[in-house]
């Protein structure tokens, strides 16, 4: 168990070349605490992998360090970092059972007989294969094999961490959602340190007491998924975390209000802004009323989504989605108003914390 | 699942005919030699069996066949270990690549005379850098039989070791990197990783490599030919050409055939029992090999 | 996969060890015969191009390079013309007797072919063939074409079959889609299929030999023929042997990209 520290990490694929160079990751300084059940989330190719492959050693970091309870290991390899890892797609050992599979993590690193079995006993019980404990690892589906993978990540029982490479990848539906809860109540138990790559915000927001949202090789938001939802420190993180996402407009600071053409957005107080930045407003869709004035709009789509109604709109000339509860009405000449609690102002793509701070 | 189609017969009739006409045909003719006499008037008379029992009881034949069990024997044991050894250390990126695989494959490419007769002036005490080299240290080299068998053996390893460490590099570039990544995270040692990563993925090109290096080398005529002109030693192949009786030549033939059939039936059926339970990408495939 | 510091050694002392053979016979072709059998010389004393000169201005030297050629280039092309609508059905459909068939193909790889030369002589004979390059293609075939069929399955094997589904719906007949769609898809099969068809026809030596006497001799029954002569000319020789090895490197050098997937014949 222990606190992983990255700071200052940069990464740069291939060689450092000429012209402009391609960054895997930008700028990351990120903190894992002792005990953490985090999420790395974000679209594919946003650098989440290589960050999760940089702390267990896999990659070397172009720049910066990266620290297990304070002592630096970036220059040590995998082997000597005590951190577990499940990779996407499974990674079996063909020509052993699934026991030795699960064994062999142990084995390489010299555990007494006595303890290895009691321990791959406990593993193979929660992972559910004991019925296969004996067969050749060769002859497993897809999903069996990713468990056996699952199962070799967590046989140990003194790692820093655990990182999980959307491990549920090629798992079905419905046992995916068994797992991950298991997984989620292995890490409540044990207080082991997880940290979790996926680009699914569901398998992120019910794992996760921290969603780390990553974008373009850099973090845009720590925090819990209620943070991510209600302050959506980046318009990224507000289209890309909740369904449907944010609605995102070009808009003016008029004293303590947003202008969006000649109509009004109040604010909660009068934002103090630096420079020029371009501004833009962002709102929830389960903000936005369809109410009888407001800001004359026109319905182009409705979708009913069950208990929910998304109502796609157009307002002068940008789409606005709205989110109603089923038996609300819908007023024959809409207008769209946006309650105060809900509207942010982002500054260049970021949150301004409206207490007067201007965004950094 | 692949569709039941009989008119694929069709695509398939060019290569039917090509192969009767030189595969069918001629081993016929053989066949029937096997069970003739052909007198010096080119005439013809049944003898059953009697070439078959002549050769079975000719201990000329019985040496031949055994030293090239030997033969193929010796080299399979350096040659399958050493192509695995040079696969391993390849380069895997770089210009290191093409200029590895371009000069391994060089040797494979040259026609198996001239294959013989670079050894032959490489080996000569009198012209040959080897030879000299060998000489000069005080070894007389071409001095006894074993000296023979040594160039053919070093010979046939400068050969075709590039088969088999071609082959096993394919095999090898073919595995992803997360295995190297999780026998990383599983603290694997090197040899871990070379058995029980490597070399099982290793196991289907290998079965390609050893039977191609035992099939050619129970074959192998065309090199010693050209090393030692036909002396000793002397293989199947060799025993064959200077066999003179056509019929004894026909049933030497197909005894020889049969052998060859028979051991690469025998390597071919231990070597895939592990594949019973067939992979995802053979049932995709269908099983069509 | 991390390899260790030094291990471009092994490959390295390997490459040494195959290049050392071959720089003797190729240093021996640039010296003279005197040079040869009188000194030993690490290199060259006197760099001499006679040999080739000899090789170059001899009219039979000439024909014998042409005559191999001309058979293997033959062999290539009937071996690749003939395995590809085999190699489509083996890999697209399942017919009457299509397992037994391709196994029985793949043991002809194993007929050896010191048995096969007399055979092969009374039958091109019989045919008025004998002595022509098209006998030595067509008997090559034996072991070229199981090996083209193979190849080829195993690369059309990766082409998936909704591509041909959907050639079809657009409206191509089976030669137009075959041609214009599949080939391509296939190029690198096709070309590694191609490489292992003239290797061995190119390398082979006793049905070449047997099946030739004045018109088609091959290249190496004319090394043959000089190397156990008396008064071996050895610079003439090793200026033809050297001059073998340029087909083959050619070859190499256009299908350096393919070398990996095509040794293990498309099936990793």
């Amino acid at each position: 168990m222990a606190r992983l520290d990255l700071s200052n990490i940069r990464h740069i694929y291939g060689p450092p070349g000429e012209g402009e160079p391609q960054y895997a990751l930008r700028h990351v300084n990120q903190a894992f605490e002792h005990g953490g059940a985090y999420a790395l989330l974000g679209p594919s190719g946003c650098g989440k992998t290589t960050l999760l492959n940089i702390i267990s050693g896999l990659v070397h970091p172009s720049e910066g360090r990266v620290r297990i309870d304070g002592v630096d290991v970036t220059d040590k390899p995998t082997e000597k970092r005590n951190i577990a890892q499940v990779f996407q797609f499974p990674v079996i050992y063909d020509t052993m059972t699934v026991r030795e599979n699960l064994e062999f993590p142990l084995r390489n690193r010299g555990v007494a007989a006595a303890q290895i079995k009691r321990r791959v006993d406990e593993v193979i019980e929660m992972i559910g294969l004991g019925a296969l404990a004996r067969r050749r690892a060769r002859g497993l589906s897809a999903d069996e094999k990713q468990k056996v993978s699952l199962g070799r990540g967590l046989v140990r029982e003194d790692v820093s961490a655990i990182l999980f490479d959307e491990p549920l990848t090629v798992i079905d539906p419905e046992v995916k959602w068994t797992l991950r809860t298991q997984l989620r109540e292995l890490q409540r138990r044990s207080g082991m340190t997880m940290i979790y790559v996926t680009h699914d915000q569901t398998e992120a927001l019910t794992f996760a007491s921290g969603v780390v949202v990553m974008h373009e090789g850099q973090v845009l938001q720590v925090g819990s998924p209620k943070d991510l939802f209600e302050k959506p420190a980046h318009t990224f993180v507000g289209y890309f975390i909740g369904s449907p996402g944010m609605n995102v407009l070009p808009t003016k600071v008029d004293g303590a209000a947003l202008r969006i053409g000649e109509y009004f957005a109040p604010l909660t107080s009068e934002p103090r802004l630096r420079g020029n930045p371009k501004l833009e407003l962002g709102i929830r869709p389960e903000f936005v009323r369809l109410a009888a004035e407001g800001i004359p709009a026109t319905i182009e789509r409705i979708e009913d989504i069950g208990r929910h109604r998304i109502v796609r709109t157009r307002m002068l000339g940008h789409s606005v989605t709205a989110l109603l509860q089923e038996h609300e009405p819908i007023p024959a000449d809409p207008h769209l108003y946006f309650e105060p609690e809900g509207v942010h102002l982002y500054a260049d793509s970021w949150r301004v914390e409206l207490s007067g701070k201007p965004a950094p | 699942m692949k569709p039941v189609n009989h008119k694929a017969w069709f695509l398939v009739a060019p290569v039917l005919l090509l192969v009767a006409i030189s595969a069918i045909i001629p081993l016929m003719t053989v066949v029937n030699y096997s069970v003739q006499y052909v007198g010096s008037t080119g005439k013809f008379a049944w003898v059953g069996d009697e070439w078959y029992r002549e050769v079975l009881h000719s201990e000329k034949f019985w040496n031949a066949l055994w030293r090239n069990l030997v033969f193929s024997g010796v080299i399979l044991a350096i040659q399958i270990p050493l192509g695995v050894l040079i696969a391993l250390n390849m380069p895997r990126k770089g210009w290191g690549v093409p200029v590895c695989l371009v000069l391994m494959a060089l040797p494979l490419l040259i026609p198996w005379y001239v294959v013989g007769m670079i050894w032959q002036m490489f080996g000569r005490v009198d012209i040959g850098l080897m030879g000299v080299m060998l000489r000069d240290f005080g070894y007389n080299y071409e001095g006894d039989p074993m000296d023979a068998w040594f160039t053919l053996i070093l010979m046939d390893v400068w050969h075709w070791t590039s088969l088999v460490a071609l082959l096993a590099y394919a095999g090898l570039v073919s595995i992803p990197d997360a295995y190297y990544q999780a026998a990383r995270i599983d603290g694997a040692s090197k040899w871990a990783v070379f058995r029980f990563i490597q070399l099982p993925r290793l196991g289907r090109v290998l079965t390609i490599a050893i039977l191609l290096r035992f099939m050619d080398s129970f074959m192998i005529f065309t090199e010693p030919f050209a090393v030692i002109a036909g002396g000793d030693p002397v293989f199947l192949s060799t025993e064959l050409k200077q066999t003179v009786e056509l019929g004894k030549k026909a049933a030497m033939s197909i005894i020889y055939f049969l052998i060859i059939l028979a051991v690469s039936w025998v390597f071919y059926a231990v070597m895939t029992r592990n594949d019973g339970e067939p992979t995802s990408a053979d049932k995709a495939r269908g099983g069509g090999a | 996969m991390k390899q260790g510091r030094f291990a471009w050694i092994v490959p390295a002392l390997y490459i040494l060890f195959l290049m050392t053979p071959i720089y003797w016979l190729v240093a021996m072709s640039f010296k003279t015969n005197v040079e040869i059998t009188t000194r030993f010389t690490l290199f060259p004393e006197a760099l001499t191009l006679d040999n080739y000169a000899k090789v170059f201005g001899d009219e039979r030297w000439r024909s014998v390079f042409a005559n191999s050629l001309m058979y293997v280039s033959l062999n290539t092309l009937i071996s690749i013309l003939v395995a590809l609508p085999a190699a489509y059905a083996f890999s697209r459909y399942r017919f009457f007797g299509d397992k037994h068939l391709f196994f029985w193909l793949l043991t002809n790889r194993m007929a050896p072919v010191a048995v096969f030369t007399l055979p092969f002589f009374q039958l091109y004979s019989a045919f008025g063939l004998f002595d022509t390059h098209i006998a030595v293609a067509l008997a090559h075939c034996l072991f070229n074409v199981p090996l083209a069929v193979w190849i080829l399955e195993g690369f059309m094997s990766g082409v998936p079959r909704e591509i041909d589904e959907t050639a079809y719906i657009d409206g191509h007949s089976f030669p137009s889609f075959f041609v214009k769609i599949f080939m391509p898809l296939i190029a690198s099969g096709i070309g590694v299929a191609a490489f292992f068809c003239f290797m061995f026809s190119w390398v082979e030596y006793l049905i070449a030999d047997a099946l030739s006497r004045n018109a088609v001799v091959p290249i190496t029954t004319r090394l043959q023929a000089l190397s156990q002569a008396s008064g071996t000319d050895w610079g003439v020789l090793a200026a033809a042997g050297s001059l073998t090895l340029i087909p083959g490197a050619i070859v190499i050098w256009f299908v350096r990209n393919y070398i990996a997937k095509g040794f293990a014949l498309g099936r990793v």
